[in-house]
């Protein structure tokens, strides 16, 4: 009897050990692609760079020179969505984490705002078509571009902006208010600023994913090619990840280390807003009094 | 002389929790007035009505009135900015703002309006003092209140209201969470500050109502059982309710 008990406490223990392995083994695997990915296009792309390539103008049908007008409209695009957007989805954020109660009306809100972030891209690009391109006239064009990306973008923002505000102690709210202060300056004054880290954090992981996206900005704002930079809102604009899509599927005999190269600055661009948004959470964790 | 009047006041949660029922009660001007009582009795509510900080809560129906200085403060058309700065408020937690001791104390005042530099530099030494913790502070003013002691952090919080120079303190439990020796440095300041203030006290115990009241309203289920002169009421109860309360028999 006492060596069958034995067996099993045995068998237990190997059980949880077979069983823990497996698990650690499958966190490990979920990192390979992200790492193989970034080694990849490094191996790949990294001849490609250049002082030419980074400042330099597409030559040769795209096939040689640099990818400066892509760059730079990606900066357009990012900073014209963060102009919609940002206002925009941090006052969402303050109402309804801060003014709304329970009622009908802010519920519809909120399952429209999960629905917006379920929308496929490129539903994004048609409705930008047709409402900013066209019906709205302002052709295609970073502006109409902006625009379809930062509707794209809102929920992200919103939702983080929410949830970082009320993550803020209630606590917070009520000795301010005691203390003769009105609701508006509880807000600036205490809930905000111990909430920015978190909607920063929110704002670029949005702008992230606008910088990254191609359908939205295939109908309402990227050319093809363009032998200048732009020069007012209501121009097209190339930009990174349209200009991949191009130089890997629609020119013939394409370099392949000019599309890993592109590939390589969008990556990049989009893995460095993440540092950014990573460490400003870092640090405002580390200085948080609460 | 009375300082604040309470006039039949009933009052209703929306969830139908706590409540007070017709309760009147007058509280004199510079003593310490304890409302005791089980929890649920109603005495945080009454608090929370005479700075109006109950217009944060879902109220079901209330009626009644309270005058302070004989003005209704439940008008609805009443200025509750300059109430909350005359009706000064600490918490039974100590809840020192994300900033600096300094920066903690100043913040009524600087919402109030006050840029004055000198200003709020007396003010700040001026309500640490009257609090009781300026020698433990007055060095490290511009360090974080949260890294303070909980007792510390509670007298920073009184100080906080006492920049305001309000007339009337309304205190919820604030010793709860405080060893004795705090505990002793919170119901000293009281003493002093009463000669200037109105002051009104939920005590965390039966015993600190017993050393601190020059008043005391016992409350149960939402009703005042009943009132009188510390002295009478926690030695010679008129009530049975009372007594049996006071002598340990429930709660």
């Amino acid at each position: 009897m006492k060596s069958i008990a034995k067996l099993f406490t045995l068998n237990r223990h190997l059980t949880e050990r077979i069983g823990f392995t497996a698990i650690t083994l499958m966190a490990m695997v979920t990192v390979l692609p992200i790492v193989g990915t970034v080694i990849y296009i490094l191996i790949q792309g990294a001849p490609a760079i250049s002082l030419e390539f980074i400042t330099g103008f597409p030559r040769d049908g795209m096939r040689e020179g640099g990818i400066l007008p892509a760059i730079i409209g990606t900066l357009y695009l990012a900073l014209g969505t963060a102009i919609f957007s940002v206002p925009l989805g941090i006052a969402a954020a303050i109402y309804l984490s801060e003014y709304a109660s329970d009622t009908p009306l802010t519920r519809t809100i909120r399952i429209a705002i999960i629905n917006l972030a379920g929308i496929p891209s490129v539903v994004y690009g048609l409705f930008g078509l047709g409402l900013f391109v066209l019906f709205l006239n302002f052709g295609t064009s970073i502006l109409a571009a902006s625009l379809t990306l930062s509707i794209m973008t809102l929920p992200v923002i919103i939702s983080t902006a929410e949830e970082a505000l009320r993550a803020v102690p209630q606590s917070f709210r009520t000795v301010s208010i005691s203390l003769g202060a009105t609701r508006w300056q509880t807000i600036r004054r205490i809930v905000l600023k111990e909430a920015l880290p978190g909607i920063l954090t929110g704002v670029i992981l949005g702008l992230n994913r606008a910088v990254g996206e191609t359908a939205p900005i295939l109908f309402t704002g990227a050319a093809f090619f363009l032998p200048r930079l732009p020069g007012s809102p209501f121009d097209a604009t190339m930009a990174l990840p349209y200009h991949l899509f191009v130089i890997s599927t629609q020119v013939p005999e394409m370099p392949i280390k000019i599309q890993y190269g592109t590939a390589l600055v969008l990556l990049a661009f989009v893995l460095t807003m993440n540092l950014i948004a990573t460490v400003i959470r870092s640090r405002a964790r580390a200085r948080r009094q609460w | 002389m009375n300082k604040i009047l309470i006039e039949s006041l009933s009052l209703q949660y929306s969830d139908g929790t706590e409540s007070l029922r017709d309760v009147s009660l007058n509280i004199r001007q510079n003593a310490v007035t304890v409302l005791f009582g089980p929890a649920g009795g109603g005495k945080s509510t009454l608090l929370r009505c005479m700075n109006r900080l109950n217009d944060l809560a879902e109220v079901k129906a209330s009626s009644g009135r309270i005058l302070i200085d004989g003005e209704n403060i439940l008008d609805p058309k009443l200025d509750v900015i300059a109430l909350r700065r005359k009706v000064g408020m600490v918490f039974a937690r100590p809840v020192p703002l994300p900033m600096s001791i300094r920066d903690n104390v100043i913040y009524a005042l600087e919402l109030a309006g006050e840029k004055r530099r000198v200003k709020l530099d007396e003010a700040v030494e001026r309500s640490l003092k009257l609090a009781a913790i300026w020698d433990e502070v007055k060095d490290r003013l511009d360090a974080p209140a949260i890294a303070l002691s909980g007792g510390q952090q509670q007298r920073v919080c009184l100080a906080r209201v006492l920049a305001l120079q309000p007339e009337i303190i309304l205190l919820d439990e604030p010793t709860s969470g405080l060893d004795p020796i705090s505990t002793g440095k919170v119901e000293a300041a009281l003493q002093e500050l009463k000669k200037d203030y109105t002051i009104i006290l939920v005590p965390h115990s039966v015993q600190q109502a017993g050393r601190t009241a020059d008043y005391a309203a016992f409350f149960l289920q939402g009703e005042l059982i009943e009132y009188g002169e510390g002295k009478s009421l926690f030695t010679a109860p008129k009530q049975k309710k009372t007594e049996d309360y006071v002598t340990g028999r429930f709660g």
